[in-house]
């Protein structure tokens, strides 16, 4: 496998009224072609904004901070995404080597357009096809994903099919321009279980076939597991855990990590009682000093988690975690 | 009438009009909720679960006599009052909204961002006039919030200082404040995150056991109506298609449609791949819906009776219907 993305450093703030937001505090991850990266964590914990800013998407209020390293390698060599500022320069990243998707596909189709129309038209601004052949390959990529009577389809509204069919379309469209990576952000939320099922099928597929690499946002860990090979957990802007899906979720060493899963309602365990994770993710404008999560810590140490930022500490290859906790048990081992 | 039911519907169904259809023939009609028959046994918490567009959330609302009945009957019964929906003078209907009481999906949008959350909690009480005077209504306030685990800080503030769980206990106060019988909680931890969401659970739970009520409660996520429900009853097409006490329905499933939700969840163990039995196929038009079986056009085991004949609900054992001609075989 080939490296598809690194992202180093990552730092975003917002300037908002009520002063400088950190919405992103420094995240390192990669990215090999054909891997799905799951990227976990409650609202408010940065995951979205982490995805839009491999694109550059953030509003304009978005202050990147200055180590903020992402390249893409692409075929004809790597590209420096924190050194694009143009529209057009982007033009080669949005929609072309990055597509993504989105959680609410209804709100994402333009209600007024035919579905077919605004794939054809993306097609027409990222490649160099006569619209003829858009047509074609459109309706060609419709048929890929699962959507029956794709020349149909591609001529009726986005309100005219039903909310899994949309999702289908709306992947459809973004892999019709034959992109490196696709960012899937909460892709099956909107969708009911047996639609959602579906649809993490026929992403799965289109790893294999496409070859693509795909960050993969969702709170729901039961999703990352049957999706991701490799997870970061996030909270209040920070990677807390990061590994492959494996070991982070049959081994979670972080309190947060680890407070999901308590969480999560589990049906091959009845009677286990649902333990909630204390107290709310705090506002962004009062960020904890330290380790981002030592306010709802149920194994809180004191002044260290409260003042130090913990390191990431390597828990086996390639399972990383940043908790004080963790270090002091492995010193005290 | 079971002695210790609370509600029950019998044979209801609602039917929406909708423009379209001849001149002078029939008006097209869409089915939401057709021919189900349950009864909610005081003090249980009661799971309807189903996928989008089932008649999970009209059939709650029926209940509350906040969606048309169209045929069939709802009865409520709390050994204080003995109400038959479908025929209720209005000041009967007044004494029910005290009695039964809805909590709804999106703690964003069910508060009003112009009034603090004291306010919120106390117009029930105000509206319903159940409190003489104010003192009255602050103290019942104080009561129900300290319950749902609100601060007396928190009453004078507004919902948008809020996080989503706390918006929630805002929503669960307000219902409760009337000291309803009967509440219908619809989809009411769906907008939250999962470390949220079992909070919000526990303490539903928590205040059902400590104030005797009886719970009817509409999700998609079967997950979390296993852990909450002692009785769930399964949706297609506005159609009962099973029912059952939890956990006889989550071992031993009988209908198509709950295997194939069961089998949709997924799991944490990522080895667990490909055990989902998938359904393919498309749900029918709501408008013009085969006749059979509604679940025939995903079903992978559909036969000729399935396509002709409406499978009615049978016993399978304890409480445990299901409606499928097939279900024996199935085993």
């Amino acid at each position: 496998m080939t490296r598809l993305l690194d992202v180093e450093n990552l730092t975003l703030d917002f300037d908002t009224d009520e002063g400088r937001i950190t919405a992103v505090d420094d995240v390192s991850f990669s990215l090999e072609a054909g891997e799905i990266m799951g990227l976990v964590g409650e609202s408010g914990s940065g995951k979205s904004v982490t995805a839009k800013a491999l694109m550059k998407l953030n509003a304009s209020n978005a202050i990147y901070g200055q180590n903020t390293k992402i390249s893409l390698n692409l075929a004809d060599g790597p590209v420096d995404i924190m050194s694009l500022s143009t529209a057009k320069e982007l033009q080669i990243v949005r929609g072309g080597a990055i597509s993504m998707i989105f959680q609410e596909p209804m709100a994402s189709f333009a209600p007024a357009i035919t579905i077919g129309a605004q794939m054809v038209e993306q097609l027409l601004i990222h490649t160099s096809m006569s619209a003829l052949k858009a047509q074609e390959v459109s309706i060609e990529m419709l048929n890929r994903v699962g959507i029956s009577d794709a020349s149909t389809r591609f001529k009726q509204y986005a309100f005219e099919l039903s909310g899994g069919m949309r999702q289908r379309a709306m992947i459809a469209m973004a892999l019709s321009t034959n992109p490196k990576l696709l960012i899937a952000d909460e892709p099956t939320t909107a969708l009911d279980v047996t639609i959602q099922a579906q649809v993490i099928d026929l992403m799965k597929d289109l790893v294999k076939d496409f070859g693509m690499g795909i960050v993969f946002i969702t709170h729901d860990l039961g999703v990352i597991a049957q999706t991701a090979d490799s997870v970061a957990v996030m909270y209040l802007g920070r990677v807390v855990e990061k590994g492959p899906v494996r070991q982070v979720i049959g081994n979670p060493s972080h309190p947060y990590t680890q407070g999901l899963i308590k969480a999560l309602p589990r049906l091959d365990d009845l009677d286990s009682p649902l333990t909630p994770i204390p107290g709310d993710i705090p506002s962004p404008l009062e960020r904890p000093n330290g380790c981002v999560f030592n306010t709802r810590c149920s194994q809180f140490l004191g002044s260290q988690c409260s003042a130090e930022i913990p390191e990431f500490t390597p828990i086996s290859h390639d399972h990383m975690v940043a908790c004080h906790i963790y270090q002091q048990d492995q010193k005290g081992t | 009438m079971k002695r210790d039911t609370l509600i029950s519907a019998t044979n209801v169904s609602v039917h929406y009009p909708i423009s379209g259809g001849k001149l002078l023939g029939p008006k097209p009609v869409v089915r939401a909720v057709e021919n189900v028959t349950l009864n909610i046994t005081k003090g249980s918490f009661f799971g309807l679960v189903g996928e989008s567009g089932s008649g999970k959330t009209t059939l709650g609302r029926a209940m509350l006599k906040a969606a048309p009945i169209t045929s069939g009957v709802v009865n409520f019964n709390d050994g204080e009052v003995n109400y038959s929906l479908s025929n209720m003078s209005s000041k009967e209907l007044k004494d029910y909204r005290t009695r039964a009481q809805l909590i709804f999906q999106d703690p964003y949008a069910a508060l009003s961002p112009r009034m603090t959350v004291r306010d919120i909690i106390a117009e029930p009480l105000e509206i319903m006039r159940l409190t003489s005077s104010r003192e009255e209504t602050d103290k019942r306030v104080r009561e129900i919030a300290a319950k749902c685990r609100l601060n007396l800080e928190h009453l004078r503030r507004f919902p948008h200082a809020f996080s989503g769980g706390q918006r929630q206990r805002i929503s669960i106060a307000r219902a409760l404040v009337s000291e309803p019988k009967f509440v219908v909680a619809d989809e009411s931890v769906a907008a939250l995150d999962v470390s949220i969401q079992a909070d919000v659970l526990n303490l539903l739970k928590e205040i059902q056991q400590e104030m005797g009520l009886t719970f009817l409660f509409i999700s998609h996520d079967l997950s979390v109506v296993a852990h909450i429900c002692d009785h769930v009853a399964v949706m297609y097409f506005g159609r009962l298609v099973e029912t059952a006490p939890t956990r006889e329905l989550f071992n031993n499933p009988c209908h198509p449609y709950t295997k194939a939700l069961l089998s949709a969840i997924p799991s944490l163990d990522p080895d667990a791949k490909n055990l989902a039995q998938k359904l393919e196929g498309e749900i029918p038009s709501p408008t013009n819906p085969p006749p059979g079986c509604k679940f025939q056009t995903r079903c992978p085991h559909a036969v000729d009776i399935c396509r002709r004949d409406e499978p009615q609900l049978e016993s399978v054992g304890d409480e445990h219907n299901v409606a499928c001609h097939r279900w024996q075989e199935l085993m």
